[in-house]
């Protein structure tokens, strides 16, 4: 295999950029040290778009869309792609469709052909569109015992009521009931189209090649009933601390969430809040929160804090799961870090860790195929800039502990929190 | 692959494995134990995971904070792992920061000073991540099939251990587990990634050959007497779902018969991914998806075996269609079971079975972290052969091979059946 030297991090002189007359945008990167391509890419059709008697059609599409095309059958799309090790997959947020695949860098034609042909020409067939649905049915049967599936949902619903972000995005076993075949396709014919469609390639595989591939199989397609995603209303804050149990009997150990409502990636705090959450609950042992919960009391295997920012304000929590008897030990403890990171923020050396954890991750996180291709969509769909990633080291290092505290002044308050509890 | 790996063993037995690789500027190194849940007793089950948290609680060169932090400032990543048959510690990090993780495994393979009051707080830590583990059906289930496989030998218990243990282990229990095992001569050292190996070993031979060595310590193995029959058992919990698993006695890693077994593994299941990095493929054309899942008796089928030293169990694992019962789902899997014992598989299927093993080492690869976790890996349970002639001792697998071994080891006297049934509560 050929080693072409090449630098560390993507920039605009090696990331390969097409936009085809369709509106799809192929982003493509070599790495020729590997045998394997990854594709992976979304589509603006997503649970947003949902009536409230359907929640869970966004992703009963996506999981259907593999199980029978105009020219393939559920099992010869999957006997395609697994006789020669490769994988293919969709999944659906609120506002995207997304999906993932690889192969050897051989068959790259045949994933991408694969691709194209569950994307634009699914049939729904009617009895794999039933054991589809017994399987999501046993998915939400599973979720209900899931203490911490059932704490994120529970705080999501305290957080965002009457926000589409409150709703769960594989539904309730009465919507995914309700959903019929006609639904699929009319939410594929109305949803679904190349305009907007990201894609990005990054393997070994020369990338102009990949893009030619790309286009041959998806240049024809034409964005003629494609309709665009309703915008995502505003959300209401809430007023108080809100504080709700889901019981789930027989269980040795409660799950917990703690938190508010972040910024959105596209927000001017979102740096300084992103190293901010790192010292929270992230940095090394899971940061502060780590420190206090697992070091220091022994309360729990696992506490950390977490910041989801994207297209919208996504959450900002710390979660924890522990002995039930220790639930309201725990919920104290975070509360009271929670306010001292919004009373005293961080202290320069805090911050100089987390600064520097930002900076020495970038080459791992950019070690895999998957992980540059994952770094070449974020490019795109937040409008970093090619070189986002050649300037990250000068746009981490001037975040101050005076604008962290800001970010966290911004988005907690501690008087206003929700709490979630999941367990027996 | 193309292999280049240089292999020393130092003056106080410690092996050592390199290999570069400089596709990015990071180095993983990854210190391996010859210790694991295997080698304890009744009333210490679970010292050697609990040994495990206790390493990363500090020496006096290395107090615990300081630790985290520096590793963590460089944007380096570090865990350990406990099973079994090993222990390991890992850290990856940029190539130009890597002394530190070479001193840090020199100095708490020596040093570590299990402080009282950490061990109380661990214990409550361990405890609460044995509480998380039991709120999942198929920890309930998968203990108890290994406690009923094993009475005699001590892969018997989880590697966390029991309840009982967990409150009452020591301080000193941990302390003589950790002097006992923890020497040199009992313990492998693996590093991949961007360096060079000439200076390498060099800095490798200056901070751990003053280590003195320590008497080997003996692996506890009573082997486990035949198993006179099937046998069958039920777990009963929480929720709606009822899961079926089938655990059956399967050769350790390095007898013959675990690559044709790879392959029926392969077809009947679909291909397991051994890599800890790096996914593998699903698995929808397998026979027993095709059986039993397209038949609408499961909604979700896998299958697979741990690489280990003495033989351990293979385990097929059912998620029940709501409408159907553990019963139906057994009937299925044993028809497949008959048809893989009496029809011979084809030259294609085998063929295919490699390609997918192939293209798995492939996804594998691009990950340094994985690279250097199977050079040590391999070694603690067979040698680093093992990893670099397994695509080869698949491609020398024939159908007959297939055949016989699905008969000689998928007999129902060599297996055990659970199920877990829901009570139909909870939420």
């Amino acid at each position: 295999m050929k080693t072409k030297p090449i630098h560390p991090l993507p920039g605009a002189d090696d990331v390969y950029r097409r936009v085809l007359p369709n509106g799809i945008t192929i982003l493509a990167r070599p790495n020729f040290n590997s045998a394997a391509v990854t594709l992976s890419g979304y589509f603006a059709a997503g649970a947003l778009a949902e009536p409230q008697e359907k929640l869970g059609l966004a992703d009963f599409v996506a999981s259907a869309l593999m199980r029978g095309t105009q020219k393939h059958s559920f099992d010869e799309i999957y006997n395609r792609l697994e006789s020669v090790g490769a994988s293919l997959g969709y999944d659906s947020g609120v506002h995207t469709t997304s999906f993932g695949g690889r192969s050897l860098a051989e068959d790259l034609p045949l994933l991408i052909d694969l691709f194209s042909e569950t994307l634009r020409t699914p049939t729904f067939p009617a009895d794999e569109v039933e054991r589809l649905r017994a399987q999501l049915l046993t998915g939400l049967a599973l979720r209900a015992q899931d203490t911490s599936d059932m704490a994120d949902l529970t705080f999501d619903q305290i957080m965002y009521a009457g926000h589409p972000y409150s709703r769960p995005g594989d539904g309730w076993p009465e919507t995914i009931r309700s959903i019929t075949r006609e639904d699929l396709f009319d939410f594929h014919r109305s949803f679904f189209g190349p305009r907007g469609l990201i894609l990005s390639i990054v393997g070994g595989i020369d990338p102009q090649r990949a893009a030619d591939i790309v286009e041959n199989a998806l240049g024809g397609w034409q964005p003629d009933e494609q309709k665009d995603m309703p915008s995502l209303p505003p959300l209401k804050p809430i007023k108080k601390t809100i504080q709700k149990k889901y019981r789930i009997s027989g269980k040795s150990q409660s799950d917990l969430v703690v938190g508010t409502v972040g910024p959105r990636r596209k927000d001017s705090e979102y740096v300084a809040a992103s190293l901010g959450n790192s010292v929270l609950g992230q940095f090394g042992m899971m940061g502060r929160i780590g420190d206090v919960v697992r070091e220091r009391s022994g309360l729990a295997y696992y506490a950390y804090s977490n910041l989801s920012a994207g297209v919208g304000p996504g959450a900002w929590t710390v979660s924890a799961g522990v002995n039930p008897s220790n639930v309201k030990k725990t919920v104290d403890l975070v509360k009271r870090e929670l306010e001292r990171f919004v009373n005293k923020g961080v202290t320069k050396s805090e911050l100089a860790d987390s600064q520097a954890n930002f900076i020495g991750r970038l080459p791992l996180s950019l070690e895999s195929n998957g992980g540059v291709a994952n770094a070449l969509l974020n490019i795109e769909r937040y409008n970093l800039g090619l070189d986002y990633y050649r300037g990250y080291v000068e746009r981490i290092r001037a975040v101050t502990p005076r604008d962290v505290l800001a970010a966290a002044q911004k988005y907690i308050d501690p008087e206003r929190l929700g709490i979630s509890i999941a367990g027996p | 692959m193309p292999e280049k790996i240089k292999q020393v063993t130092l003056s106080n037995g410690l092996k050592v494995l390199l290999k570069e690789i400089h596709t990015a500027p990071l180095v993983s190194s990854w210190m391996w134990y010859r210790v694991g849940s295997r080698d304890e007793v009744t009333g210490a089950t679970g010292l050697s995971h609990w040994t495990e948290h206790m390493q990363f609680k500090g020496t006096p060169r290395y107090p615990a904070s300081v630790l985290d932090r520096a590793i963590s400032r460089e944007g380096g990543v570090w865990n350990a792992m406990t099973f079994l048959d090993w222990t390991t510690y890992y850290e990856t990090m940029p190539s130009d920061r890597f002394d530190l993780a070479l001193s840090l495994e020199a100095d708490r393979m020596v040093n570590s000073l299990f402080d009282e009051k950490d061990v109380a707080s661990e214990r409550t830590v361990i405890i609460s991540e044995r509480e998380g583990n039991e709120n999942e059906p198929l920890f309930q289930l998968g203990e108890a099939l290994q406690q009923t496989a094993f009475r005699v030998h001590p892969y018997h218990h989880e590697v966390i251990g029991d309840m009982a243990d967990l409150q009452t282990i020591t301080r000193d229990m941990l302390h003589a587990h950790y002097r006992k095992y923890y020497v040199p001569n009992n313990a492998v050292l693996a590093v991949a990634g961007d360096f060079e190996t000439k200076s390498m070993l060099a800095r490798i031979r200056e901070l751990f050959e003053p280590i003195p060595a320590g008497p080997v310590p003996p692996r506890l193995a009573r082997p486990e007497p035949p198993q006179r029959g099937e046998i069958r058992l039920t777990v009963e919990g929480p929720g709606e779902t009822a899961y079926l698993q089938i655990g059956y006695r399967f050769p350790s890693a390095s007898h013959p018969d675990f690559f044709p077994l790879s392959v029926l593994d392969s077809l009947l299941a679909g291909p397991s991914n051994p890599n800890l990095f790096g996914g593998g493929i699903s698995n929808k054309t397998s026979r027993l998806y095709r059986a039993l899942v397209d038949k609408e008796l499961a909604v979700s089928v896998s299958g697979g075996s741990s690489l280990t030293i003495d033989p351990f169990l293979y385990f097929f694992t059912f998620t029940v269609h709501p409408e159907r019962s553990p019963e139906q789902v057994l009937a299925a899997l044993d028809a497949e079971i008959e048809r893989a014992q009496t029809e011979l598989v084809s030259r294609q299927e085998i063929a295919r079975a490699i390609k997918q093993a192939r293209a798995i080492f492939a996804y594998g690869s691009e990950n340094i972290t994985n690279q250097a976790f199977w050079l040590g890996f391999a070694e603690m349970f067979a040698d680093i052969d093992w990893f670099l002639t397994y695509l080869d001792r698949l491609a020398a697998v024939t159908p007959r091979d297939v055949r016989r071994v699905a008969r000689e080891y998928l007999r129902p006297q060599n297996r055990i059946i659970g199920a877990y049934l829901p009570s139909g509560e909870g939420a």
